[in-house]
């Protein structure tokens, strides 16, 4: 949700803002500190999180800022262009606006703008760009004319894509609009139309873009109060054809604010589904700052500002500032990402020492931006919204294009040579949403030729450490159907978020798979140790009878259990030391015991598991707690072993789902007894325990009385 | 440095009373504490949690409730059905008002601090109205069935949450009346308990109260419909107590097993508005009852039958992460309740009921570090003197000669004469005290034994001159002009010229013996004094504040001795500043006037001035003796606090002769064996 936090003014001293407010706020070099052009002839370094100015900066009486002050974010200097041709640049040093570095250009300068990751560009107010290097090298170059005679620049924004500038200006003509984007890779300026509704006499008030990779989204608030979107390529299809294309309007939010404003309304965007606004919602209303879900179309916040703003607005990092009565006002925004995974059941125990890090849970916020902060991430992939573009646009072919081409026809060979390639390529932001889409492209080729099955590829890209059960859903059916066990450990292993159905029906499938087919496959077996290394060829079913008298050491002490025991005497020679399945069973049972769930989601699937199965797994859960017992630590050898906690729960997960089944079976009923015993003993030992706490607290009693005798002596202390 | 003979004492069976109520105000971060003799001090937080206030017991006076109201008064009410108002100027009550209504189990002062609201033994809830000076009774809401034994007011003050035996009332305040009833369920694990008794209640600004009862709950109600909200149980005992933090974002609830719960108003999910009560942490500092908590900003207090006061800061709140965050327990008073008499060698043990009189045995061994050696004669039990009347003893003082004993209770002062005739001893009580000395704050006889120097809580110091068997008003000395302010600590130079005393806040007077007037004040300092003495020959004052600094001020120069100004240039070691007990004593080496000896409950410490200060990079304490090193680099290391930390907690360490030290310590396993068993938890099994 998007909370509006309490606002609070930078300074104390009023700005000198004329009457059209301030001329704008930019970041500096340092994170937390803003440029602030008045209208007049200061600029001021504000630091945000300590509400005080750093440094201010004035021009001669007589001269005038006309174009906000900047930061070369590659040299840490500052920009100001004053009287439309003087542009300035000085450091945090200089003290004096007059005797720092000055050049007179031959044109007058629209805005100089500054991004990270490249130099400052100069829009002259003619619509031609310079580079500021360019420019000082030669500071009265030639400027040329670039938008007609009765053109006027209205907006400009400068956005980076793929690492290279980008820069839109929004010109105006007898009430016509016209959008200019200037490419910097390719040198390219085109030309747009934009076409705004139906209405015929709307005036557009306030502009705001964000970008993704392949389009500019331009919202304009217009005068009727409605917010409309503008999607507008930034790469062309034909360049050739470049000038004069027509782009179209949507009206992407429904009067947000009184058109009629007297003091203007303003326009930002936050993030990919939220923009600020604001203005006043009613015409006779006080201004409001109002935060709006653009794929919801709802109001999230609102917050009155009484003392009336100048119709102005930035958002930087997390912070809106604005002019609220006569002071520089900052209002914390902000909007938290939803996690799904932190609303679900038990995460998986991700705690083993030196284990590669799964991914907790995937982060779709992040996922899919470019790179660009927040405020430019527009990444939305609204397929409607983009049909209404009369621009057309052709896609590049990005590698993983090709791979999933390759995919829907090469053979198993020739995929998994493609896809190492592919691999070896250097991660993208969204590098899992592509492994994603290729493993779903896999598994669509699977379900439709049933003799496809890519195993090693797929195996590949599970252990890239990226996949999540909800990114490719199919994966485990798949799996599933063709009982590749080798796969599912390794998914278990490797996802953290597997529904409790598909864990079931794993377990099924490990529990049902035959011995000799599973001797043959290839099982990671380090969960697995030397206490079941002596490989059992014998059959099962002989070594259960060997279990039937679960004997515990722990269960010597205790003289009542023992009595039980005793009537049996040959039966507890025999040591259960033998494991009722074979070591790769086990491993396979460990990666299902390692895995999370959620008890409620697990207990109705564990009823379909046949009653004979239930029985195995409870022999050799309480085979490992047999062994857990056996040290000291109550932990099992091995590399990532089930913990006892893990065994114990599921002992009673499965008691609890099927014990009328378990008690009604003949076989189950010496398992049933020993692990009664077990309990009973348990019993046994606690109660042993508090009597002997209680002697032990007696004793202590009696220590403290001797030691309380000593109420009185003379002792010598060297002080050194 | 020095090897002493320490008479390590641990006989003084001093057991602390339990707490019963703790009340913190927030205006002057202060921490009123009730005892359950009735004793109530008052705990500064923001000096380095100094008690710097104390208020006697009554043997008739058991507070069941305290309160701050109308900014800094402080009111109590206990079983004996009296609400009580105390000085917090003159540490004495400022009156006590019979509420009519039979003992008073719980007491509240309305948010505004204007009124004051008493829950009776009758069932009756009385408002009283707090004018300036004096309380008035106002009237009585609708009588309930049983006693009320919790009271809340909802922030608005315009409702009061009741809790009463198996039901929780809810009031209007304007018309009086009952709201709401509403029932507890006595059901207990399964089993039905007798009764359920309501022990805390409080009432959010949302209208939720929320309860706390005997049968180990803690339970939220809605207050608008009479229902409950959500139940938590958390003791298989009682929960005792309950305090909610200002911003109503926390609560703390104390059980009677020891154990105190932290609950916060925490986010369902980690982006929505709404908002749950979890109990987030538990915290074990006490073993037996925890019978009031209180939240402060910054901490949770809570204290209980097993006399510890524990201050635990809760590190989301506390913004940096020093020494002020970590956990304070205080269990013995800040201030002395031993007496020495060095020429006789005895030990006065100051109780709240009576004082007892020991004479320190004697040996002819010697020996190396860390010896015991054989006793030729072991300590005597001199004098066990009681005093008379329910009221508790405030300060008492044995004279250097042995010969005279001084005590004082809240109405009473007391002056005795012990005769001492080989084995025997005879004590004669000097009757006939002047109108003048009823009651002293704090009582001080000069080193020839010949003056007695009383602090009266009136602020006036008295000297009397003592003869053979009966006394003489000498002089008194009154209080600053416009001050009532009591002087709690006194220091008397050796030679019997200066007399030092200082209040609570005023700061040091040095007033002169010879010519009976006021010779100067020592520059104010923020903190409280904790200790003084007057060195002899020099008559330096040394003052010990709570936030560890120590001062050296020459009286005949009336300004600060270099030593003093260096120290405070250089500063103290941070692990000096960091120790949580206040200095208590500072006493002087009479052949050796570079030595300054003090000590705190955790050490004790003699300050040579002639040795280099030592700074934060060197080893304040050491506690092995240097072995091998050679004498240089001893010499090298060598810095002006020694320290040792043998003897804790200590209570009372002073030199008796150049040679002999005495300590009285009292362990902490020697007190818990004289409270009340703790409520038995099954460490194995379920």
């Amino acid at each position: 949700m998007a909370t509006l936090e309490e606002e609070f003014t930078l300074s104390a001293v009023p700005l000198g803002a004329g009457p059209d407010g301030l001329l704008g706020v930019e970041q500096s070099d340092k994170t937390d500190q803003f440029l602030v052009t008045d209208s007049g002839r200061t600029v001021i370094l504000y630091k945000v999180s300590d509400q005080k100015p750093l440094g201010s900066w004035s021009v001669k009486q007589g001269q005038i800022i006309t174009c906000p002050a900047v930061c070369n974010f590659q040299t840490g200097e500052y920009i100001v262009v004053h009287d439309n041709k003087v542009l300035r640049l000085w450091t945090n040093e200089d003290v004096n606006l007059d005797k720092v570095f000055k050049a007179t250009l031959s044109a007058d300068v629209y805005r100089v703008h500054s991004v990270q990751g490249t130099e400052p560009l100069v829009l002259f107010k003619e619509g031609a760009v310079r580079g500021l290097e360019a420019l000082l090298a030669e500071p009265q170059q030639k400027i040329e004319t670039v938008i007609s005679e009765e053109e006027v620049i209205k907006w400009t924004k400068i956005f980076m894509v793929f690492r290279h500038p980008v820069l839109i200006f929004i010109t105006e003509r007898h009430g016509n609009y016209f959008a200019y984007v200037q490419m910097f890779n390719s040198r390219v300026l085109s030309k747009y139309t934009l076409l705004i509704g139906q209405e015929e006499k709307s005036v557009i008030q306030s502009f705001a873009a964000s970008v993704d990779r392949k389009f500019i989204s331009l919202m304009s608030l217009s005068s009727d109060g409605c917010i409309y979107e503008t999607l507008i390529p930034i790469h062309l299809s034909d360049p050739e054809n470049n000038q004069n294309q027509k782009v179209v309007s949507s009206l992407l939010l429904m009067t947000v604010a009184s058109g009629n404003a007297r003091r203007g309304v303003a326009l930002a965007v936050l993030d990919q589904d939220h923009v600020a606004v604001l203005g006043p919602p009613l015409p006779a209303s006080r201004e409001c700052l109002s935060i709006w879900n653009t794929k919801f179309q709802t109001l999230q916040i609102s917050k009155e500002l009484s003392q009336g703003t100048s119709g102005q607005l930035w958002y930087y990092g997390d912070n809106l500032f604005m002019l609220h009565g006569k002071f520089l006002s900052v209002i914390p925004y902000k909007c938290e990402a939803s996690s799904l995974a932190g609303a679900l059941g038990k995460l998986k125990n991700s705690q083993d020492p030196g284990a590669h890090t799964v991914p907790q849970f995937v982060n779709w916020e992040t996922s899919q931006g470019y790179g660009l902060g927040s405020q430019n991430s527009e990444s939305s992939k609204r397929v409607l919204r983009r049909r209404k573009m009369e621009a057309s646009v052709q896609p590049e072919v990005p590698a993983s294009k090709q791979l999933l081409s390759t995919i829907k026809k090469d053979s198993e060979k020739h995929i998994e040579v493609e896809l190492r390639k592919f691999l070896a390529i250097k991660r993208t932001p969204d590098f899992h949403t592509i492994i994603g889409d290729i493993v779903i492209g896999l598994l669509g080729r699977c379900k439709t030729e049933p003799s496809f099955y890519p195993r090693n590829s797929l195996m590949q890209l599970v252990q890239m450490h990226v996949l999540s059960y909800s990114l490719c859903p199919g994966l485990m059916e798949v799996a599933l159907e063709r009982t590749d066990v080798q796969m599912l450990q390794l998914c278990l292993q490797q996802f953290p978020d597997i529904p409790e159905a598909v864990t079931c029906a794993c377990l099924k499938v490990f529990l049902s798979v035959g011995d000799s087919t599973l001797q043959e496959t290839s099982v990671n077996m380090e969960s697995v140790s030397e206490y079941s290394d002596a490989a059992h060829d014998e059959k099962m079913e002989a070594q259960t009878e060997i279990l039937q008298n679960g004997f515990n050491p722990e269960e010597d002490s205790c003289d009542n259990c023992e009595r039980a025991l005793k009537e049996k005497p040959q039966a507890t020679v025999e040591e259960t030391a033998s494991c009722p399945v074979i070591p790769k069973r086990a491993a396979l049972l460990n990666a299902i015991l390692r895995s999370a769930y959620s008890e409620a989601f697990l207990l109705p699937h564990l009823k379909d598991i046949p009653a004979q199965h239930i029985t195995l797994f409870l022999q050799y859960l309480y085979f490992l707690y047999l062994k857990c017992s056996e040290n000291a630590t109550m932990t099992l050898p091995g590399v990532h072993p089930p913990t006892l906690n893990q065994i114990m729960d599921w002992i009673c997960l499965l008691l609890d789902a099927n014990f009328t089944v378990v008690v009604m079976i003949p076989e189950a009923k010496k398992l049933l007894l020993s692990l009664y015993k077990f309990v009973k003993s348990q019993i046994c030992i606690c109660s042993e325990l508090n009597k002997i706490e209680v002697s032990f607290r007696e004793l202590q009693k009696l220590n403290q009385e001797k030691n309380s005798r000593e109420l009185y002596s003379i002792e010598v202390l060297e002080l050194f | 440095m020095g090897e002493f003979k320490v008479h390590r004492v641990r006989f003084f069976n001093y057991v602390p009373s339990g707490i019963r109520c703790v009340a913190y105000n927030n205006q002057s971060n202060r921490l009123a504490v009730s005892r359950t003799d009735g004793t109530v001090e008052i705990y500064n937080l923001s000096a380095n949690y100094f008690q710097e206030k104390f208020f006697p017991g009554h043997e008739s006076r058991a507070t069941e409730a305290l309160c701050w109201a109308k900014g800094q008064r402080l009111f109590s009410a206990g079983l004996n059905g009296e609400i009580i108002e105390y000085d917090l100027q003159a540490l004495n009550i400022k009156y006590s008002m019979d509420a009519f209504g039979g003992p008073i189990w719980s007491m509240a002062a309305s948010p505004t601090g204007s009124q004051l609201l008493v829950g009776c033994e009758d069932g009756s809830v009385k408002l009283f109205q707090i004018i300036p000076d004096k309380i008035q009774f106002e009237r009585n809401f609708d009588r309930q069935k049983s006693r009320v034994l919790s009271l809340s007011w909802h922030p608005s003050g315009t409702h009061i949450a009741a809790g009463s035996i198996d039901y929780i009332s809810v009031f209007d305040v304007k018309s009086g009346s009952t709201i709401h009833k509403m029932l507890v369920d006595r059901q207990y694990m399964g089993v039905s308990k007798r009764k359920c008794i309501i022990w805390g209640v409080a009432f959010l600004s949302d209208g939720t109260v929320v309860s706390v009862d005997s049968a180990g709950k803690v339970q939220f109600w809605d207050s608008a419909t009479g229902t409950l909200m959500k139940s938590h149980l958390i003791a298989n005992a009682d929960v005792q107590s309950i305090a909610v933090s200002d911003q109503e974002d926390s609560i703390v609830v104390g059980t009677a097993e020891g154990t105190v719960f932290h609950f916060q108003l925490v986010s369902v999910t980690s982006n929505s508005s709404e908002k749950q009560w979890v109990r987030t942490k538990p915290f074990q500092h006490h073993t037996h009852d925890v019978r009031t908590v209180a939240h402060s900003p910054t901490a949770l207090i809570s204290g209980g039958t097993d006399t510890h006061l524990v201050i635990r800061p809760l590190m989301e709140k506390v913004e940096v992460k020093n020494y002020d965050a970590a956990l304070r327990k205080i269990t013995f008073p800040h201030r002395r309740l031993i007496s020495c008499s060095k020429k006789k060698q005895l030990l006065l043990f100051q109780f709240s009921h009576h004082l007892d009189l020991w004479r320190l045995g004697s040996t002819v061994a010697t020996g190396k570090h860390g010896d015991t050696l054989p006793l030729s004669k072991d300590a005597d039990h001199l004098l066990h003197l009681k005093t008379k009347g329910p009221e508790n003893i405030i300060c008492s003082c044995i004279s250097p000669c042995g010969s005279w004993i001084a005590y004082s209770t809240a109405s009473r002062f007391f002056l005795c004469r012990l005769h001492y005739e080989n084995d025997n001893i005879s004590l004669q009580r000097i009757s006939k005290m002047p109108a003048f000395l009823r009651s002293a704050v704090q009582i001080l006889f000069s080193e020839d034994s010949t003056k007695l120097f009383v602090a009266s809580n009136q602020g006036s110091l008295h000297v009397i001159r003592l003869l053979e068997g009966s006394f003489k008003h000498l002089h008194t000395f009154q209080a600053q002009s416009g001050t009532v302010e009591s002087m709690c600590l006194l220091a008397v130079s050796p030679d019997g010229s200066w007399l030092a005393a200082s209040g609570t806040s005023a700061g040091v007077h040095v007033y002169s013996l010879k010519r009976l007037k006021l010779h100067c004040t020592v520059p104010a300092y923020n903190f409280p004094v904790t200790a003084m003495a007057i060195a002899p020959n020099t008559n330096n004052l040394v003052i010990a504040h709570s936030d560890q600094q120590v001062f050296e001020y020459s009286i005949p120069d009336k300004q600060y001795t270099e030593w003093s100004r260096t120290v405070q240039k250089q500063g103290f070691h941070h692990l000096w500043l960091q120790r949580d007990t206040p200095i208590t004593h500072i006493s002087f080496h009479p052949k050796r006037p570079m030595h300054i000896l003090l000590h705190d409950a955790y050490m004790f410490c003699i300050i040579d001035k002639s040795l280099p200060l030592p700074n934060d990079k060197t080893l304040l304490y050491n506690p092995l003796p240097p072995t091998n090193e050679s004498d240089v680099i001893r010499r090298r290391t060598a810095h002006a606090f020694k320290i040792s930390k043998i003897y804790k907690p200590l209570l009372f360490m002073d030199l008796l002769d150049e040679r002999t030290l005495v300590a009285v310590e009292r362990p902490l396993d020697d007190i818990i064996a004289q409270l009340p068993p703790p409520i038995k938890k099954k460490k194995f099994g379920t």
